[in-house]
């Protein structure tokens, strides 16, 4: 640990991120917010083992524009990678000067010193000293350094503390503060369509409703019972009249595939070989819904001048640079406060809720609203994860991959609200709101979007990557769990097998041969290890494998996938190896993994969000089918790798292998390439009858 | 509005309230009872499961007229002290991630073990959850949990 993390660099002091109160617990400070994932769980084990103190004794505060810092987005797998790490440098730069001072006080040397849940020991023996005295007479408000020593790990990796509250009543959805008025948005069905019109006075007159807000094209009730607010929005949704769209049907992939626009080089290395076979796949996935199973909410209220906001949002400060641009406020008067919601996978419509719930609960000053959107503004509403094309080459020569050559096409990956980025969904409904635009993507240097992961992870000398951004879609389109990588490592991991099997070649030792990274080979190795490849496909079943490190710099992961066709694809089990450098919490990491590899199955082999006309008609869980209990895959994880590297995070890690492994396993089963996402019946008996 | 006598959890209620207000709303907002949740409201992803005279029920689709004078169990009765085995397994096998669906897979499971005889296979128990949706992929650790506890209160019985 020899450089600072950037949070640490932007939040410079040990104060910054820890105290010590009165009451003898740690109040822990972190931009990073609890998505499901568990970060919160990984944050007190972090803070709690660095500075020996019982966890029960830390107080996470996350995500709150009040007091904890200003750590962007929590996203990209980065919270414990970047997130963890900076707060274990704050809290071993605060033992090192507490004990400092311990030592002084005990005139005894720092090395015969030892901290048992908070309190100091001189050679083992009992002292009278504890952090907190300590901390009253140490000036903590001092920089954060690197030259602290590292202090071996001593606590066992704690359980989730916070499943048994969330059952019971521990999300935004159950807050109930006084006085609070129930506020529901009557969405439009389509980006560009208008209000034509609507009857407020009959609608204000349905029973129940205390207000209605009309403000341009945006339309919302507020009710003092939240199924009367849910009744009057029933009535307006039948009622008001909207523009409509062109008649023909938004087809995003065809759209994608047609494009024609300059493609953007972001790679180019080697020269291309002089000869060689070409082998070319292009792979596409369809628009993906986040699907959370608990919709978006948010609680706002006015008062003398400041506006709160108690929402999920993944980015509490960029949220309230977005919020103040749209409704003419002073930065400074708006608070942005994180609570938990359900599962959040990218960005959904978390930020969009929250301008829904502050235009809402404008109405009525003084009282708080809360705003849970329906399972049709789930679908129709918020972000979808961008539809992409993937198009890539290999050229072999003697054996082996001499050349790749690979263009994702996409719409952006990337609009995410901000500062200078009001890209909110009523944003462009108001009066004097903003008009529609379509942000740029992310740039390669940042992970990139669209070609997230588009470079192969193996060693080929030749390399070009491009990525085309099309922007003129009616629909809007955004960050989800893996980006590019996604489709990216379908379309490579497709074509080294495509490629393994035309050269007669095992796919995994053809993998092995042109892996150089000993990690890489490791979990590629134990993946095949678990699954007993190469599999028999006596049993009518087909095995095939996907590999991929993300981002080409974070988790390594390998996933072989067992599967059978019979109407349908049946994934029947999947074997995980993950290299995440050091797992701080190892149940944390599995649980990770097995979660992103039953959702990738679900993406690739069910998902598609579908329109009429510009109209999204998916709507509910009948027209946009996940993957159930009886159809989800048995699950192995193995982790392996340095437990004393960085650790790497691993969130996103098995979302392209575990598709790549599927395609495979269909190819081998099939004896055909399927190549458009979703893997369904009817795309098997289209391929079949081809 | 009107009043509408039942049972909720062993306890009598009453409840005021318009007649045609979904069991759901009544349980979240007049009585306190947030463990049962809104995911869909169209019957089709089970995180609003009760028991309705032991049968699973999604409370999004019920009327509370159509609970007068019924029992009604929700996850509040599962996680209170002595907690029921369920809770106990799912939450010593980190059985999920956000935690949302869980309660109308808790009450779904529950249905489940009371109606079996012995321990229910794993298929049984998935076939069972098949109207139960959860999007983090927990699916493997809640399916684990069940099992386990099954076998505990095989063994108790
Ligand atoms: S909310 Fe009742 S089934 Fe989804
Ligand atoms: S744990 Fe999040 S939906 Fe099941």
């Amino acid at each position: 640990m020899s450089t600072l993390p950037a949070p640490v660099v932007a939040y410079p002091l040990i104060s910054d991120w820890i105290r010590f109160e009165p009451d003898g617990t740690l109040r822990v400070r972190t931009g990073r917010v609890e998505l499901g994932q568990g970060i919160a769980t990984a944050m007190v084990q972090i803070a709690a083992d660095a500075l020996s103190v019982a966890p029960e004794r830390v107080r996470l505060v996350s995500g709150d524009t009040r007091e904890a810092p200003d750590e962007g987005v929590t996203a990209g797998s980065l919270s414990v990678s970047v997130g963890g790490v900076s707060l274990r440098f704050a809290a071993l730069a605060a033992r090192a000067r507490l004990l400092e001072r311990a030592a002084a006080l005990l005139q005894s040397s720092t090395d015969a010193l030892d901290i048992v849940d908070g309190e100091v020991r001189r050679s083992g023996m009992a002292s009278d000293l504890t952090l907190w005295r300590l901390a009253e007479e140490v000036d903590l408000a001092v920089a954060i350094t690197t030259d602290v020593p590292p202090v071996p790990h001593t606590l066992a990796p704690l359980p989730r503390a916070d499943l048994l509250s969330r059952i019971a009543g521990g999300f935004i959805h159950d807050m109930r503060l006084p006085g609070m008025l129930h506020g529901r948005p009557v969405h439009p069905p389509a980006l560009h369509a208008r209000l034509l019109s609507v009857d407020v006075d009959a609608l204000a007159a349905r029973p129940g409703v205390a207000k209605v807000v009309r403000d341009g094209d945006f339309l919302g009730v507020l009710a003092e019972r939240e199924d009367d607010a849910l009744a009057a929005v029933a009535w307006a949704t039948a009622n008001a009249v909207w523009s409509d769209g062109p008649a023909e049907s938004l087809d995003p992939v065809a759209h994608l595939a047609a494009a024609d626009g300059e493609a953007e080089v972001v790679l180019l290395k080697g020269e291309p070989p002089a000869e060689g076979t070409r082998f070319s796949v292009e792979v596409s996935r369809p628009p993906l819904s986040h699907g959370s199973i608990g919709p978006s909410c948010a609680i706002a209220q006015w008062s003398e001048e400041r506006l709160t906001v108690h929402c999920h949002s993944q980015a509490v400060y960029r949220l309230k640079a977005a919020l103040a641009e749209v409704l003419g406020l002073d930065p400074a008067t708006v608070d942005v406060i994180h609570r938990n919601g359900a599962g959040c996978y990218g960005h959904n419509g978390a930020d969009d809720v929250a301008l829904d719930a502050a235009l809402l609960a404008r109405a009525v000053p003084g009282r708080p609203v809360r705003v849970v959107w329906s399972r049709a503004d789930e679908f129709g509403t918020a972000p979808v994860g961008a539809p992409m094309v993937t198009r890539a080459t290999a050229i072999v020569a003697n054996g082996r991959i001499e050349g790749f050559e690979a263009t994702a096409t996409s719409f952006t990956h990337s609009s995410r609200p901000g500062p200078g980025a009001p890209y909110l969904r009523s944003a462009y409904l108001i009066e004097d709101g903003v008009p529609i635009e379509t942000p740029g993507d992310i740039p390669l240097a940042a992970g990139g979007g669209a070609e997230r992961n588009a470079i192969p992870a193996y060693a080929i000398a030749y390399q070009r990557v491009a990525k085309r951004v099309v922007g003129d879609i009616p629909v809007r389109t955004s960050a989800m769990r893996g980006l590019g990588a996604f489709l990216n490592v379908t379309a490579i991991e497709t074509l080294v097998d495509d490629v393994a099997r035309a050269l007669g070649e095992d796919p995994v030792a053809f993998r092995l041969a042109h892996l150089d990274d000993p990690r890489a080979r490791a979990v590629v190795e134990a993946a095949a290890d678990g699954a007993g490849w190469p599999g028999t496909s006596a049993d009518g079943a087909a095995y095939g494998i996907g590999y991929a490190r993300y981002k080409n710099r974070a988790g390594y992961c390998a996933v072989v996938a067992r599967i059978e066709v019979e109407e349908d694809v049946r994934v029947t089990d999947a074997w995980a190896a993950v290299d995440v450098g050091e797992a701080i919490n190892p149940d944390g990491v599995r649980n990770q993994i097995e979660g992103g590899i039953v959702q990738s199955t679900s993406w690739a082999l069910k998902e598609a969000v579908r329109y009429e006309g510009d109209r999204v008609a998916t709507r509910d869980w009948e027209t946009y089918p996940i993957l159930t209990f009886p159809e989800v895959p048995r699950i192995t994880v193995r982790i392996v790798g340095p437990q004393d590297a960085p650790p790497l995070g691993c969130g996103e890690a098995a979302q392209g292998p575990t598709a790549a492994a599927i395609s495979n396993a269909l190819a081998e089963a099939l004896g055909v390439r399927l190549t458009a996402m979703p893997f369904s019946r009817e795309a098997i008996v289209a391929a079949l009858s081809a | 509005m009107q009043s509408f006598a039942f049972v909720v959890n062993g306890a009598e209620i009453v409840v005021t309230v318009p007649p045609e207000t979904p069991l759901l709303y009544a349980l979240r907002n007049d009585l306190a009872l947030t463990g049962t949740r809104f995911g869909c409201g169209d019957g089709l992803c089970g995180v609003c499961t009760v028991l309705v005279d032991g049968e699973p029920r999604w409370a999004c689709q019920l009327r509370v007229w159509e609970v007068e004078a019924k029992r009604v169990e929700t996850v509040e009765a599962l996680i209170a002290e002595p907690r029921h085995p369920l809770v106990t397994e799912v939450l010593a096998g980190n059985a999920g991630q956000c935690g949302y669906c869980l309660s109308g897979i808790l009450m779904q499971a529950r249905a489940l073990l009371d109606r079996t005889d012995g321990v229910p296979d794993r298929a049984a128990i998935a076939t069972a959850l098949a109207g139960n949706l959860c999007r983090c992929g927990a699916h493997g650790r809640i399916l684990d949990a069940i099992e386990r506890a099954a076998r505990t209160i095989a063994e108790a019985a």
